[in-house]
């Protein structure tokens, strides 16, 4: 078996809620997984059983050859996992920590200080090292749990909203160091920050009331956007009759205009099937000679496809 | 065996990082001196020994013990590592295993720092030494094993406060097993053996054996029993309450 992460059906059952049901997905080396769902859906507990911290109620997750059930201490030796809200211990400074983790995942002496320093210095903590965690900014705790989860070098790497309290540059940051390391590992991270499904993810699941309701690609998940495909144009000087005239031409579907002052007017022209309409509708504004002052093919809406696919499930 | 000594050392660093060692050290050593001077006579009785301080002892254990023990678990429950911990390569044998030792050798630490009473004594006179060692290793023993019944209700909640009274409240009813006042309530309907394996529970009975200068292997056997069994019940509480 090629993939480091297999998870078989994995459930759980708090009394009679069922947080996670029966889910299965297979990671690969050099895969980026997002893991996304609405707050509850049971992203967090399917992380939580997949790193040996809660025992699933069915099904198991399987970390290059090793059954989390059966061997548990295993498993958790190749991982690094960053828990929901990356909690550590307050009294403690990052260097006294991160040596205490070393310590404990049997780190040998004279690599512990190399590790450390490395980890510290890819998630750029080195100058907070020696000040009690309890004191940091949150920015700095969260890249304090980053380090502690890749302080061995972990095949395998889940991240529980490892952006979530960063500010937009310690976000790329955070970013830049998921894409450096993804080659040789596997990399799941929860979030519901979309944009970053985009930047780091190669593959994304999306989970609603703990079943899997889409698996995919990022680009496939646009795709089923309404919006994919469609043309957002910007024109100024259009007559009123210019929506009708993109209507009539051949595979649009429905034009939705706006008007924004000025006398300019941003449409959207949708498709009626799935191909690239750019070529006609520039032609007709071209024929109509209005001012096209932006125009560009939309990608699909991450969130528009996210709402679809996590709300429909629910009724 | 590395990663317990990792979580021991750690656990033990915790309880020197905040004021919680220095108070308890502080007021420790001064009740003990404050106890042994004024409730046990060590001037009055005109001897030279420590039983006026190792009398008091378990009596100041009672509460300062579970003050000790409840924040191992109930701390790292509420501030969430205990999900930073269980997910790190550790056993939850050798999770407990480490916090308890932490706990004993601080609690040790504590204990030793009574040697003035026993630079005191030997001052003043001659006392019997290797009754007095004998006494430490009672007071060590019922210390390890007051924290063994600490951790384990610390393992049962997340709130230190109820970990502190129930814990103290538990130690207590072992404490008592041997008086009137637990007893009474078995005698009525109770099998003898019965009363009898209750009696048999009482903390005070084996340390006092101790503390004349008799280690009895049955004490010993008594206190590494409470030990095993309350240790055994926090890793399978620790185990059946994770995340729940």
């Amino acid at each position: 078996m090629s993939d480091l992460l297999r998870v078989i059906g994995l459930t759980k059952k708090f009394g009679d809620f069922t947080a996670v049901d029966g889910i299965d997905f297979s990671v690969a080396r050099g895969e980026v997984l997002g893991f996304l769902g609405p707050n509850g859906a049971g992203k967090t507990t399917a992380m939580r059983m997949v790193t040996g911290f809660l025992p699933p109620t069915g099904g198991t997750a399987i970390v290059d050859g090793f059954d989390v059930r059966t061997h548990p201490i295993e498993v958790k030796r190749k991982v690094g996992y960053l828990p929901e809200g990356a909690p550590l211990y307050d009294d403690m400074t990052p260097s006294e920590f991160l040596t205490f983790v070393a310590n404990v995942r049997k780190i040998d002496r004279s690599d512990r200080d190399r590790a450390i320093d490395s980890a510290a210095g890819r998630i750029n903590i080195q100058h907070v090292m020696h000040q009690p965690i309890g004191t940091l900014s949150k920015g700095y705790k969260r890249r304090v749990g980053i380090a502690q989860a890749i302080l061995h070098d972990p095949d395998v790497l889940i991240l529980d909203e490892p952006t979530d309290g960063l500010d937009p540059n310690q976000k790329h940051e955070v970013r830049n160091l998921i894409n450096e390391m993804a080659s040789d590992k596997v990399i799941v991270i929860s979030t519901h920050i979309l944009e970053e499904v985009d930047v780091v993810c190669s593959r994304a699941i999306v989970i609603a009331n703990g079943t899997v309701v889409a698996d995919g690609k990022p680009q496939e998940l646009e795709a089923r956007s309404s919006f994919h495909n469609a043309v957002s144009v910007r024109v100024s000087g259009a007559t009123d009759s210019l929506a009708d005239k993109l209507r009539a031409l051949p595979m649009v579907g429905k034009v939705e205009t706006s008007k924004i002052g000025d006398g300019k007017v941003s449409l959207t022209v949708f498709p009626s099937r799935p191909v690239n309409i750019l070529e006609p509708v520039s032609e007709c504004l071209r024929e109509l000679s209005v001012t096209v002052e932006q125009i560009h093919v939309e990608r699909g809406r991450m969130d528009e496809v996210f709402r679809n696919i996590t709300t429909t499930t629910k009724s | 065996m590395v990663t317990t000594l990792a979580i021991c050392r750690r656990e033990l660093r915790a309880y020197f990082t905040t004021p919680l060692a220095y108070v308890f050290i502080v007021i420790f050593v001064a009740m003990n001196g404050a106890t042994a001077f004024f409730f046990g006579g060590l001037f009055d009785r005109g001897q030279a020994d420590m039983t006026s301080l190792f009398s008091m002892l378990p009596w100041l254990y009672l509460f300062l013990i579970p003050a000790v023990a409840m924040r191992l678990w109930a701390e790292e429950r509420k501030s969430g590592t205990l999900e930073l911990l269980m997910t790190l390569p550790v056993s939850t044998t050798s999770a407990v295993f480490g916090k308890f030792l932490a706990a004993w050798v601080f609690s040790g630490i504590a204990l030793s720092l009574t040697f003035p009473v026993w630079i005191t004594v030997n001052w003043l006179g001659n006392p019997d030494n290797g009754i007095i060692l004998a006494s430490y290793i009672g007071g060590l023993l019922m210390a390890g094993s007051y924290l063994a019944i600490g951790g384990f209700v610390s393992a049962l909640t997340r709130n230190q406060v109820i970990a502190f009274v129930v814990g103290a409240a538990v130690i207590f009813l072992f404490m008592m097993s041997s008086l009137d006042l637990i007893l009474a309530a078995f005698r009525g309907w109770a099998p003898i053996f019965l009363v009898e394996v209750i009696q048999s529970l009482s903390f005070l009975v084996h340390y006092d054996s101790i503390v004349r200068g008799v280690i009895d292997l049955r004490d010993l056997v008594f206190y590494f029993s409470i030990m095993g069994v309350f240790l055994f019940a926090n890793v399978v509480v620790v185990d059946q309450k994770r995340g729940a």
